[in-house]
């Protein structure tokens, strides 16, 4: 493999009294899918709102394609190329699917205020290209006969989709999955798992995953880091970290 | 998307002819004025519509902008002799400047927190307005405002400044469905349902949140200077938190979202106590009884309510036609 997409070093974050992480330190290959695992409370989440600028970390630096991005605003991050899911879905519910794709578009294009204000040539390429854009993204997922129905309207599986649709019409480099398995039933992990190495060959670009499901995690990751309150236990291949007594250990517990 | 852009600017043509045409039907100058305050408010409230409606940030400081820019208009051309228009530039500009700096801290805050600070910032104008007796004229009001004029020609028939403000209102809904038409509108829908997802998204929502907040109150600010020049009398009493929640009351009624609907709204509220005068001491109780059986019966505002009404009428012309 190459050069880490993504890297960072000794993250700290503390809530209040809570130490959420510390001295994390990860690295997320070019093209590689990367998942963060680890018992509910571990600060996977945290973890991932800090790569995507949600959260600001107390300690620690980090790098997207050896820029350093540790002061990058969130939305900023996203125009880089670094667009995330939610767990909690975070659909735009009012708007009709295909908006919903669009607004994934924002940060790929910049145009001066008043182009919007004015409706200039200029704007309506634009809205013709995001058009466009939105729909070729849509249809990759498969959802692109739901395209006019409002957001809300939409089961909870597709839903899901939706999310990973509006986040590929941003043209990601990497693209952070925020337990997309959760909800989500047999059938529908295992063409998400499809869905998500299919996405990480045509578009050409790197995955970070968290997530519960084990079997999806195994299935398609090529390196997992295991995090157990708030610090990194284990990190390695799927069979290395599989095998790992302190991995086993913050799962099961230990006998003594 | 260009489909329903279409539409709108079928629905905006079809304002500016009804415009165009109002003075030839009204009897006499008393209706005429009210449809000059019906233009003023209608312009408030298009721009309230995207900024509550659309970006869902809630503000109870525009009467607070509108009498800002009326004043300092006044101000600058009665009391310094500056040209009209100068000074109505000079109005809007300044309000603008002021909503950015209101804007900056302030949108920083959610919901309920963000009314609060803006009906703070109405209520502190309005007591500007009021205490600077110097300034202002105090509670007994600012006379002798020279009347609107433009490129040096003083508009003297009520029917000309009729016609200035409702194209005036005309270019600013036309500007209204630009943005929402735009990546802009998206976006700005977008961080009405989820900051935190309109952020992933690369949008830079304290951006744009300032943006509508700003063009909003420039509305309500153009709005303001004519209303000055237009009166050439102007108290505080025109620009309490009472108006502040009218404005808020046109947008609500119309559909929030609706910029028609908003048009609408502004020229109800604006008509209806006129059409209750009538009834003298219940007048305010009718007018409340209405807003409230608008609400009930009309969930989704007067753009809705007649979205559907028109629906129905299809419905039943279509059986009509196939049975006969």
């Amino acid at each position: 493999m190459g050069n880490p997409i993504f890297s960072c070093e000794h993250i700290g974050v503390r809530f209040g009294g809570v130490q959420a992480l510390s001295e994390v330190s990860f690295a997320a290959q070019q093209g590689a899918i990367t998942s963060i695992i680890g018992p509910n409370g571990a600060g996977k989440t945290t973890f991932l709102n800090v790569i995507s600028g949600m959260v600001t970390q107390d300690q620690g630096t980090l790098f997207f394609n050896n820029q350093d991005i540790s002061q990058t605003k969130a939305h900023e991050r996203a125009a880089l190329g670094m667009l995330r899911t939610f767990q909690n879905l975070e659909i735009f519910s009012n708007m009709t699917v295909l908006e919903n794709v669009a607004v994934g578009c924002h940060g790929r294009f910049t145009l001066p205020l008043w182009h919007n204000v004015l409706r200039t040539p200029s704007s309506r390429r634009l809205e013709n290209l995001v058009h466009d854009q939105a729909l070729a993204a849509l249809d990759f997922v498969g959802m692109s006969t739901a395209a006019s129905s409002l957001a809300k309207d939409l089961a909870f599986g597709q839903q899901r989709l939706l999310e990973l649709a509006r986040a590929l019409a941003a043209k990601p480099r990497l693209l952070l999955l925020d337990e997309p398995a959760a909800g989500l039933n047999i059938a529908e992990t295992k063409f998400l798992a499809e869905l998500i190495m299919r996405i990480r060959d045509s578009y050409d670009l790197s995955v970070i995953l968290v997530e519960h499901d084990m079997d999806l995690v195994m299935g398609i990751s090529d390196a997992i880091m295991v995090l157990s309150f708030g610090q990194t236990i284990s990190h390695g291949t799927p069979v290395q970290v599989q095998k790992d007594p302190r991995v086993i250990a913050a799962y099961l517990g230990t006998d003594d | 998307m260009s489909v329903s852009y279409r539409k709108d600017m079928f629905w905006l043509a079809g304002l500016f002819i009804v415009l165009m045409l109002t003075p030839t039907i009204l009897p006499n100058n008393y209706y005429l004025t009210i449809m000059i305050l019906g233009c003023l408010h209608a312009m408030i409230a298009v721009g309230l519509c995207l900024l509550v409606g659309h970006a869902g940030q809630i503000s109870l400081g525009h009467a607070g902008f509108y009498g800002l820019a009326a004043y300092t208009s006044a101000y600058l051309s009665t009391t310094w002799g500056l040209p009209v228009e100068l000074s109505m530039l000079a109005g809007v500009v300044l309000t603008v400047v002021v909503s950015i700096l209101v804007g900056m801290p302030s949108l920083k805050l959610k919901g309920h927190y963000l009314a609060m600070a803006t009906l703070g910032f109405g209520i502190i104008l309005s007591i500007l307005f009021t205490e600077t007796v110097d300034i202002t004229g105090g509670p007994s009001g600012f006379v002798g405002i020279p009347r609107l004029s433009l490129a040096g020609f003083e508009l003297h028939r009520d029917v000309d400044i009729f016609r200035v403000v409702a194209i005036l209102l005309c270019l600013l809904v036309w500007l209204c469905f630009n943005v929402l038409h735009s990546r802009m509108g998206r976006a700005l829908r977008a961080l009405h349902t989820s900051d935190q997802a309109a952020q992933a998204m690369g949008i830079d929502v304290a951006r744009h949140k300032l943006f509508v907040f700003v063009l909003s109150a420039g509305f309500a600010g153009l709005a303001g200077v004519l209303y000055a020049h237009y009166l050439t009398f102007i108290a505080p009493a025109s620009f309490g938190f009472m108006f502040s929640v009218e404005l808020m009351v046109m947008v609500v009624l119309g559909g929030m979202v609706s910029v028609p609907g908003a048009i609408i709204g502004a020229f109800f509220i604006t008509i209806l106590p006129e059409l209750l005068r009538a009834f003298e001491d219940i007048e305010i109780i009718l007018f409340g009884l209405i807003l409230v059986v608008c609400m009930i019966f009309l969930p989704d505002g007067l753009a809705g309510g007649s979205a559907r009404l028109w629906a129905w009428v299809k419905t039943k012309l279509a059986l009509g036609c196939s049975r006969g």
